[in-house]
């Protein structure tokens, strides 16, 4: 089969609505995708952002935490996935420790970086008025930490989404089971079209958190970010929020 | 002036292609000749029961006084028998089923003997096969021996009423094939609650089995973790997978009656359960596969 014949098959592939129903659909399996997806980075947003965030306000401990992550990160999730698995049983429990295993580091070391990095006299001139530290960190160091800490939440996202394909190697199956479906059986078109698909649902999770990165992120401190990250051209956040035309 | 150049220059380049004709002729009839008469060169594909096997038939061979060379573990067959037929190699041991399946696609033999007799007839000229051995490696569904007692199952047909309630795992190829779930559902009316896709005949299958996440497994029968787990195979008497027996694929002419007359006995002497046996030796206990080999050889007199 040719190059071109390949990426017309797998065209047709993506645009046959039959291929969309049932249990071993595109439809399912893209259901299962987003809920092992939502399910992990929620897990680990809960655990990751308060460690990170204690850490980084207290600045005690940060050479453990980063040790312990960066150890983490060395650890292969489709190793963990299948020891898990094997031993454990078929449980989708166990996908989703092994993606929250992968998506703490970032989300955490996001949290740290964006607490330790709060300008130094904005945190001192509220201690100056009176604030506790629980206050300094809940109303101004997070606040401020927001576009830092998002930013790691959106890394540890597309690790998952891209990760989550191992799912079907122990059963679990998500969009991995088209490209294991592929290979398998010498069908490249419905591989590629997985493999298409998981990078769709990436972008589109990129895009959702961007959104919300947008919604969460404090005004004052998204006109304080905004126009030296951003663009002139995309600079229509602050523009809306009355500043001098 | 310029004209002699350009006849020199001719000249040369005649002189130049004559000897790479030459060359290339004179080394191709030289590795032909080696390969199909002076020694037998037993390969074997990427696996270790495969392996074992080579190392019997080579271990044989040489017992009968022919000069053997080992080229193990060369690949798939869609590697070896290319290079067989090249005369690179002159003799393999192979399944029936499968290689059967590689030359016709749609073969539809299930028994041994009509895989066999297939076989025969499909192989191209300059390849043939030896004796098929009564040792088998082929698919099978097995139940643990609580599932098969729960359910009264001694064969797949006694599946018919109660695969709705169970979970069948297997590698993702297995679906689709005539000789996998496709077949089943059509000759054994059956439809499965469930796929899960897991390994080919691996751990992930194998645990899945005990742990009850799946019920029914798509393993290979020369597993050994079939009697030590006391796991129950499955009858399949309407034959969707097609029988799988060991046997010698050789190059025509590369094999002297002496060879041959060996190589059939290593396959009669050779059984399933013996084939398990050795092959736990090797891929568990981690004998030496020509350890193994030679071992049991003597132990049946054929060395």
């Amino acid at each position: 089969m040719s190059f071109l014949d390949t990426l017309v098959a797998t065209w047709h592939f993506l645009t046959t609505a039959t291929r969309y129903a049932g249990a071993d659909g595109i439809g399912h399996y893209l259901l299962q995708h987003v809920e092992y997806t939502v399910v992990s980075l929620f897990v680990a947003v809960v655990i990751a952002v308060p460690l990170g965030a204690v850490i980084g306000h207290t600045g005690r401990g940060a050479w453990f935490v980063v040790g312990i992550s960066t150890a983490l990160r060395a650890l292969p999730s489709l190793g963990v996935v299948v020891l898990l698995v094997s031993t454990q049983g078929i449980s989708a429990t166990w996908l989703v420790v092994t993606l929250v295993i992968l998506a703490i580091p970032p989300v955490m070391l996001g949290t740290l970086a964006g607490v330790a990095g709060v300008d130094p006299d904005v945190v001192n001139a509220s201690r100056g008025v009176g604030m506790t530290g629980r206050q300094v960190l809940l109303q101004v160091e997070l606040p401020n930490a927001t576009p830092v800490l998002l930013g790691g939440v959106r890394t540890a996202a597309l690790q998952i989404v891209a990760t989550a394909s191992i799912a079907a190697v122990v059963g679990l199956q998500g969009l991995g089971q088209l490209v294991i479906n592929g290979v398998f059986n010498r069908d490249v078109p419905q591989a590629i079209a997985g493999a298409v698909l998981i990078a769709l649902l990436a972008v589109v999770v990129d895009l959702v958190l961007a959104g919300v990165q947008r919604l969460v992120v404090p005004t004052g401190v998204q006109l304080l970010a905004g126009p030296r990250r951003t663009p002139a051209l995309l600079r229509r956040g602050p523009a809306r929020e009355g500043t001098p035309a | 002036m310029r004209r002699t150049n350009r006849l020199r220059a001719v000249a040369v380049l005649a002189a130049g292609a004559t000897v790479l004709t030459a060359c290339g002729s004179s080394s191709s009839a030289l590795g032909g000749g080696q390969a199909t008469q002076a020694k037998v060169i037993v390969a074997s594909a990427n696996f270790p029961e495969n392996e074992l096997i080579a190392e019997m038939y080579a271990g044989a061979l040489q017992a009968a006084g022919v000069t053997v060379e080992k080229k193990l573990n060369i690949g798939a067959r869609e590697v070896y028998v290319p290079a067989m037929q090249n005369g690179e190699i002159s003799v393999v041991p192979d399944y029936t089923g499968n290689l059967l399946l590689l030359e016709n696609t749609s073969a539809t033999a299930a028994s041994s003997a009509d895989v066999y007799k297939a076989l025969q007839s499909a192989l191209p000229a300059d390849l043939k096969v030896l004796d098929y051995s009564p040792a088998e490696d082929k698919d099978a569904l097995v139940v643990t021996a609580a599932t098969a007692a729960k359910y009264k199952l001694k064969s797949i047909a006694d599946l018919t009423p109660v695969c709705g309630q169970l979970v069948v795992g297997g590698s993702a190829s297995f679906p689709p094939r005539q000789a996998g779930l496709a077949g089943i559902t059509q000759k054994y009316s059956c439809t499965f609650k469930e796929f899960r896709s897991l390994d080919t005949g691996g751990p992930l299958t194998l645990n899945a089995l005990l742990n009850n996440d799946i019920q029914v497994a798509d393993l290979y029968t020369t597993d050994s973790n079939i009697p030590e787990k006391k796991l129950v195979v499955l009858e399949d008497p309407k034959n969707v997978f097609p029988a799988q027996n060991v046997v010698p694929l050789y190059k025509d002419g590369s094999l002297s009656d002496t060879a041959k007359k060996k190589l059939n006995d290593v396959s009669k002497a050779l059984d399933t359960a013996t084939l398990t046996a050795l092959l736990r030796q090797v891929t568990t206990d981690k004998v030496p596969a020509q350890t193994v080999a030679m071992q049991w050889l003597k132990s049946k007199g054929l060395v």
